[in-house]
């Protein structure tokens, strides 16, 4: 596709004066303004557009032509999971009951969505293997966070108040230790082995009186299963420590093998990878958590519960059959995550995302998830690139190292992943994990045709020919986009983070 | 299959250039004993209409009732250019803007949300979203630690009307890095935070003073007295603060003499719709100096190797990818389509409607209070200047009324008895513009009927 070139700011378009006056309320605002006590009002208006609706819509309709998307571009991000985002979720929880309704509303206004959310909790449990679901964190950072408080809850309860160590693998998401830190915990990083899963030895040597847990993601962030996960649960459960499962990597697995069975205590979920919901520009997201029997009392709230028909509230016919849990019945619960009880638009396009799948879909995201990764894998290895783990099975995503195209052509990782973007798709992720030099991290989900694999693998092949030949050509990519390499430095050192309003006979700040 | 796009012979070709005799055989490296034996816990896969069937069914369970509930989530309303826009797969389908040569759009656009809000809120520099209101004072609370080097004990005052959800969120996000709360008391007759409820901190060392204004009983506090009382202690400022509010009212940057040092609130009123609690957007601007202590994403504007201007992530040494256990937070993925709502919805409105919006609200809220109060047995409980909320006092319990009111397809407020049993059968209620004169008729006589039977008994 051919993209705009550039598009000014919407300040630009700004006219004094001017407004989309059909969105307007027909009352001025000056009346109400007397009961606002003097001191207290706005003496300067705010520097908003002043534009009328055809021209925001045709700016913001610009901008987003300056995007590359799942919708528009094969998005081979690692660790990111850019599958279809399919548009029967989204028009679902766009209903006008559901976009209409108010958190605080009463559970008898809200049967409908709470049976959406309950059902939603048990097929998550059911495909993961936990005990118990929460769906209010608001990302998977945020259910790390819900996770790592519940396993110092569990602990503290337990009076045992020296653990407050949480051990991360070398190579794991930065939000691993981050989490971590705000929780109050420290993060202790132990190595990996050289064939990709976890470093026994080391993992012994960590775990201790003062361990709280480890985190970790499996298939693990070198995109290969960690094949000794029975005895790195019974290492550290054996220390006292608990285990937590980083569902960055779920897609993998899906419907082949559960966190649960793998002896995880605690997980989150990614809904907006595995679940597909839309990645929505940097969110928004859903990072459900689930846990063992040990956690359950520490969930964070609210959750949904059923009234069984047995129940005494059940049997009172007025009562509505789906509430939502409090304090009442989860006194020892982490607290309150979120203002009210989650992304809950988010969680109803999971909810659709599943119904529509069923357990035979679910099985066939993490099959076919795996076998393209492996295909272009291994097409990519014939085309004349490194693999990481060469000898492993590549899980739904692997990683090429491009040392050798460093050293020999002195072409990065970085020129590959910006020459990629002029021939049309986006790059992978790039110098993550740190662990392995100059690598890309791809990951190219189930729903991607062999032709799009297959034409992504003949990029590839002509960036190697490029390299060879012409590397000056990778160090200037890209060079068909709206701009080419940004200037970082320039950007942290000279701050330009806001617009700045020019005065009169005064051109306006750069942006 | 759905959205699984491999016909019979691509999976051949592939599993040939695998070396791989059928796709299990891509699974054995994991333990036998580990797979999953069925999956029956979980319904058979439906079609997209028979999904859409259900969908239609339960939302129609759910109906469409009057609501007159606030309390941190507003119905306005929300122009149809707005997400006609953003759920175009562009924005709606993209990532993060790792890649910035491919991201120029999204990245233009926080810029431009970037510039809106600091300007809204009367501060220097906003980040690119965060969680939501909730969330995003408990992470103003951690920055302020991080940014007042000369407060001795991580302490911060928050209020007792700062919104209930608010407080509860910040204490579980919070307490686990040792902070600590002290509870600042409201005044009974007025509703705000009064300088005598001050007195009772005034010698204490603490980190931050937070203020949310309209609080959460929607009364006006005294913003640049509490600000100036806060900064002659060399405390911080967290204004927690309503966007819509911000057109008529002071912005945060000019409370008292020197302004809010750090300035949050929940972005839902712009163009998020109430979607039962979310996705929703949390903001945050702060002044420059505090730019390096802020978290979330911040996008800047610079040049590229041509000197064309551009846009990128800025300051990401802050940030989980790159300072790990260091980072400001360990925030990534945030609530970007919904910022993309807030920066739509700002541009169409424009300060001229933005100001309307908040005046039509305000004078709603008025009539509905004349309305009610004009009943026997209903009557205002505090007497400060509010918004476009306020709280009623009933003369019997407020949970029966509620009910009785739902029953009539009327959502009558937020009984506040869980929250604030000080204040006895109180009643919070809100009126936007999208509450006509009729709305308010029909919630005064359904009001007006359910006390009725109760008093001639």
């Amino acid at each position: 596709m051919t993209l705009a070139l550039r598009e000014p700011l919407i300040f630009d378009y700004s006219r004094r004066g001017r407004g989309a006056r059909g969105q307007w309320p027909s009352v001025p605002a000056g009346s109400a303004l007397d009961t606002i006590p003097a001191a207290l009002r706005r003496s300067r208006r705010p520097l908003l557009p002043e534009v009328s609706e055809l021209d925001a819509v045709r700016h913001y309709t610009r901008l987003s032509q300056l995007n590359f998307s799942i919708d528009t571009h094969f998005y081979p991000l690692g660790s990111c999971t850019m599958k279809y985002n399919p548009r029967a979720c989204n028009a679902a929880a766009l209903l006008p009951e559901f976009l209409g309704r108010h958190p605080l509303a009463p559970v008898e206004h809200g049967q409908g969505f709470l049976a959406c959310l309950y059902e939603l909790q048990e097929m998550l449990k059911a495909v993961t293997g936990m005990r118990a679901v929460a769906l209010s964190p608001l990302a998977g950072a945020h259910g790390e966070f819900a996770g790592v408080a519940m396993i110092r809850a569990y602990h503290r309860a337990r009076g045992d108040l020296a653990r407050d160590e949480i051990i991360v693998p070398q190579a794991a998401h930065g939000t691993n230790p981050a989490t971590a830190t705000m929780c109050g915990c420290v993060a202790r990083e132990v190595a990996v082995a050289p064939d990709g899963d976890a470093d026994l030895a080391a993992l012994r040597a960590a775990v201790g009186p003062k361990t709280a847990g480890i985190m970790l993601t499996n298939p693990s962030t070198l995109g290969v299963f960690e094949r000794r996960i029975e005895e790195v649960a019974a290492i550290v459960h054996q220390a006292g420590g608990l285990l937590y499962y980083d569902g960055a990597n779920l897609n993998a697995i899906l419907g082949k093998v559960r966190p649960g069975d793998m002896g995880f205590d605690v997980i989150h979920m990614n809904l907006h990878k595995t679940f597909s919901t839309p990645h929505g520009g940097g969110g928004p997201g859903a990072g459900a958590v689930g846990v063992s029997a040990r956690l359950q009392p520490f969930l964070p709230l609210p959750i949904v519960a059923r009234e069984d028909s047995g129940s005494e509230r059940a049997a009172d016919g007025r009562q509505p059959q789906y509430r939502w849990l409090d304090e009442r019945d989860l006194p020892q619960s982490i607290g309150r995550l979120t203002t009210f009880g989650g992304n809950a638009g988010v969680l109803l396009r999971a909810y659709v995302y599943m119904r529509m799948l069923g357990r035979e879909g679910m099985r066939r995201v993490g099959e076919y998830a795996s076998l393209n990764a492996n295909y272009l894998s291994a097409q990519l290895q014939r085309a004349g690139f490194e693999a990481a783990y060469p000898a492993r099975r590549a899980s739904h995503e692997f990683i090429l190292t491009l040392k050798q195209l460093q050293q020999q052509y002195g072409v990065s990782a970085m020129d590959v992943a910006k020459r990629l973007l002029d021939l049309g798709f986006h790059a992978p992720t790039t110098y993550f994990p740190q662990l392995i030099a100059e690598c890309l991290l791809i990951e190219p989900t189930e729903t991607e045709s062999k032709q799009t694999l297959d034409a992504f693998v003949q990029a590839m092949a002509q960036i190697l020919g490029e390299a060879q030949a012409d590397p000056g050509q990778l160090h200037g990519a890209p060079h068909t986009l709206p701009v080419r390499r940004l200037d970082d430095v320039r950007a942290a050192r000279e701050l330009n983070l806001v617009y700045q309003q020019a005065a009169p006979g005064q051109q306006a700040a750069p942006g | 299959m759905p959205f699984i796009p491999h016909t019979e012979e691509d999976e051949r070709e592939m599993l040939a250039a695998i070396g791989a005799p059928d796709i299990e055989a891509l699974f054995d490296e994991i333990p036998p004993q580990l797979r999953v034996q069925s999956l029956d816990e979980l319904p058979v896969g439906l079609t997209e209409f028979e999904v859409m069937q259900l969908m239609y069914a339960r939302a129609r369970q759910d109906g469409r009732a009057l609501c007159f509930i606030g309390a941190g989530a507003y119905e306005h309303h929300i122009p149809a250019a707005v997400w006609s826009t953003i759920t175009r797969g562009e924005f709606y389908s993209a990532y993060t803007p790792y890649q910035a040569e491919a991201s120029q759009g999204t990245l233009q656009s926080i810029y431009e949300y970037q510039s809106m809000m600091a300007s809204l809120t009367g501060m220097q520099v906003s980040n690119a979203s965060l969680y939501d209101g909730a969330t995003a004072v408990a992470e103003a609370c951690l920055m302020a630690v991080r940014a007042n080097r000369r407060a001795k004990a991580a302490r911060i005052l928050l209020p007792r009307s700062l919104h209930p959800h608010y407080r509860a969120v910040t204490l579980t996000a919070a307490l686990n890095q040792g902070l600590q709360f002290e509870t600042l008391a409201y005044a009974r007759d007025g509703g705000h935070v009064s300088l005598e409820a001050l007195a009772a901190h005034a010698a204490q060392d603490f980190t931050a003073l937070v203020i949310q204004q309209p609080n959460f009983f929607g009364v006006l506090e005294d913003v640049d007295a509490l600000t100036d009382w806060a900064h002659a202690r060399e405390a911080l400022v967290i204004a927690v603060v309503n966007p819509i509010s911000l057109a008529l009212l002071k912005p945060p940057g000019e409370w008292g003499a020197k302004g809010a040092d750090i300035v949050v609130g929940d972005g839902q009123p712009l163009g998020c719709p109430l979607s039962s609690g979310g996705p929703y957007f949390g903001f945050m601007t702060t002044r420059m100096q505090h730019v390096r202590q802020m978290p979330g994403r911040i996008v800047g504007g610079t040049v590229d190797v041509d000197g064309r201007p551009g846009f990128s992530l800025t300051l990401q040494a802050r940030e989980q990818h790159i300072r790990r256990a260091k980072a400001t937070s360990n925030i990534c993925t945030n609530q970007g389509l919904l910022m993309m709502a807030g920066t739509l919805y700002l541009s169409l409105m424009g300060a001229e409607g933005l100001a309307r919006v908040a005046a039509t609200s305000m004078a709603r809220t008025e009539e509905l209070l004349r309305a009610l109060t004009a009943i026997s047995g209903v009557r205002r409980i505090f007497d400060q200047p509010g918004f476009h909320e306020a709280v009623l006092s009933l003369d019997r319990p407020v949970a029966p009324v509620l009910a009785a009111l739902a029953a009539r397809g009327i959502q009558g407020g937020l009984d506040l008895s869980a929250y604030y049993p000080e204040l006895g059968a109180a009643l919070l209620v809100c009126a936007t513009e999208t509450k006509s004169s009729a709305d308010i008729d029909a919630y005064a006589r359904a009001l007006s009927e359910t006390l009725r039977p109760a008093r001639a008994a």
